[in-house]
């Protein structure tokens, strides 16, 4: 791309802020009850997070892969696709998340969780924002629940329910798992902010939560 | 306050070819006056002159406002927006409208108007132009086709290679399938005052019968090199981003429209910004995008009436920089 420094986000952006968030609506009406499955899920998600049992782990990454495939499939590949041509290869990374998390997270049984470390709070609160707060955010600033973005078939509040996750979990190497969601997070902010939306603020504030966190928590152990 | 004429084609330095030849007596012809104000397809009750511009290369009048489709028509499966869009272009038509310009880079647009032309019942005057924008120069001519079918017409009349990708490659197949019959026109496009030079140099070397740049009032790169340049080789000057997105017009409407605006006919400032425009000589047509059915009445305004002449026209670019 020659005579790069002359393109801002907005040469990039190929729909408009009704369109992106009404696509969100045909969404949400073409794959009812898929929500209330999914929010059962992200219910599920909160309770295994906030009680350590046998295979925790291993349930938190089944869920969290779900969400992922499922997204990728569903949102990507057969919705957004429709207006954004590179909603091909967000599919492939979501997909590629999803086998992160089995491979890694089910089968590995990477994420490992130990309540009351520093981190496994603001994990825990980022995951209770993605599963209940973040549904709410549609219809407070003015676009209405039929627009409302729900943990495990949208791709913001999965990749802050993942993020949160992760953050709970104790183990460096499950951060391999992170690097998609991190890059989700600031792709959606900065899709979100070119368009003006009020809420453009949260992908990158989760972001910088997470991030935060993980490296105040390995900045202490060094 | 008069209309403004185009001032006869500087000969092209293939002037010894048929084209060439063609496109002086065109020019001449243009320069008389002929072609500049074409009569008008649709009647309108103001009973003022409906503005069209001369294809050098051809002769072929089109008028001077078109419409462009990037961000507004890609609307995905959304039916009740694809009805809108249709909607927006029934009133382009019916106002006098005949350029509808796309890509394959713009999303679901191409399946969008296609949609809204089958809904029309297919205006004849219709005026397809797209673009190739591929990587692949093997692969331009299976991508036009690809887009044909999803505009749903026979053949495109023009077909440009986007933002200069692979033009090297794209330009021999464009002008070949022209040739062929297979397309009535060849350009290029860039936007945003981007590879003016590279444009410039391609202009001058390839005899191509369009060019699409950016242009406006606060936009005016494109004034020094490449309108003279289109004019000297004969080349139609297409302008996208009139309004800069949107930006520029929602800046201007938080002041009242100047009171000299009536001396050539701007009723609004869509009309008065797209006016600038397509009176440069050097411009066949602007193409301003939109949703809106009462903003494309707007722009098809800027067809109508009289065009300011160069003292004006410095005096709006003025009036709007300080805007």
């Amino acid at each position: 791309m020659s005579e790069w420094w002359t393109y801002s986000l907005s040469d990039f952006l190929l729909f408009s802020a009704r369109t992106y968030y009404r696509l969100f609506e045909l969404y949400n009406i073409d794959i009812w009850p898929a929500q209330s499955v999914a929010l059962a899920l992200g219910c599920i998600l909160v309770a295994l997070l906030w009680r350590p049992r046998a295979g925790q782990g291993r349930a938190i990454a089944a869920i969290l892969a779900l969400g992922w495939m499922w997204v990728a499939w569903a949102f990507h590949w057969r919705h957004f696709v429709t207006i954004n041509w590179a909603a091909t290869y967000f599919a492939y990374a979501c997909a590629f998340e999803a086998l992160l998390l089995i491979v890694f997270g089910v089968f590995g049984d990477d994420l490992a969780f130990r309540p009351g470390s520093s981190t496994h709070g603001i994990g825990f609160a980022l995951v209770l924002f993605a599963v209940f707060g973040q549904p709410l955010i549609a219809p407070l600033v003015g676009r209405g629940f039929l627009q409302a973005e729900v943990f495990g078939v949208t791709p913001d509040p999965t990749t802050v329910a993942t993020l949160g996750a992760l953050l709970a979990g104790g183990r460096r190497a499950q951060w391999r798992m992170g690097i998609i969601p991190l890059v989700s997070c600031v792709l959606s902010g900065a899709v979100t902010w070119t368009l003006e939306s009020p809420d453009a603020a949260v992908m990158m504030i989760a972001a910088a939560v997470v991030v935060g966190a993980a490296a105040t928590k390995t900045a202490r152990k060094a | 306050m008069h209309v403004m004429k185009p001032r006869l084609h500087v000969t092209c330095t293939d002037r010894r070819s048929p084209l060439a030849q063609r496109r002086r007596v065109v020019g001449a012809l243009v320069a008389l006056g002929v072609g500049t104000l074409l009569p008008a397809a649709p009647s309108f009750p103001q009973g003022k002159p409906f503005l069209t511009r001369a294809i050098p290369s051809s002769g072929e009048a089109l008028p001077v406002v078109g419409l462009g489709s990037w961000i507004t028509f890609n609307v995905g499966n959304d039916r009740v927006a694809r009805d809108s869009c249709a909607e927006v272009m029934r009133n382009f038509f019916d106002a006098g409208g005949r350029m509808i310009d796309s890509s394959p880079m713009y999303g679901s647009s191409q399946d969008v108007i296609g949609y809204g032309l089958q809904k029309l019942g297919k205006p004849p005057r219709t005026f397809s132009a797209d673009k190739v924008w591929i990587a692949s120069g093997s692969a331009g001519r299976a991508q036009i086709e690809k887009s044909r079918e999803r505009w749903g017409v026979p053949r495109f009349d023009l077909v440009a290679v986007h933002n200069l990708l692979s033009w090297e490659e794209h330009l021999p197949t464009l002008f070949a399938m022209k040739a062929a019959g297979q397309i009535r026109y060849v350009g290029v496009t860039t936007s945003e005052g981007r590879r003016l030079k590279e444009i410039e140099e391609i202009m001058r070397r390839q005899p191509l019968d369009f060019v699409q740049v950016s242009y406006s009032a606060v936009e005016r790169d494109v004034e020094a090199r490449i309108l003279p340049v289109a004019r000297d080789r004969g080349i139609a000057v297409v302008i996208n981003r009139p309004f800069r997105e949107g930006a520029l017009i929602r800046s201007v409407k938080r002041q009242p429209l100047p009171s000299w605006a009536s001396e050539a006919d701007c009723a609004n400032w869509a009309e008065f910004l797209l006016k600038f425009i397509v009176s440069h000589p050097a411009v066949v047509c602007a193409i301003p995008a939109t949703t809106s059915v009462a903003h494309v009445r707007e722009n098809m305004g800027a067809c109508l009436g009289r065009l300011p002449d160069d003292a004006m026209r410095r005096r709006m670019a003025a009036h709007v920089e300080q805007l």
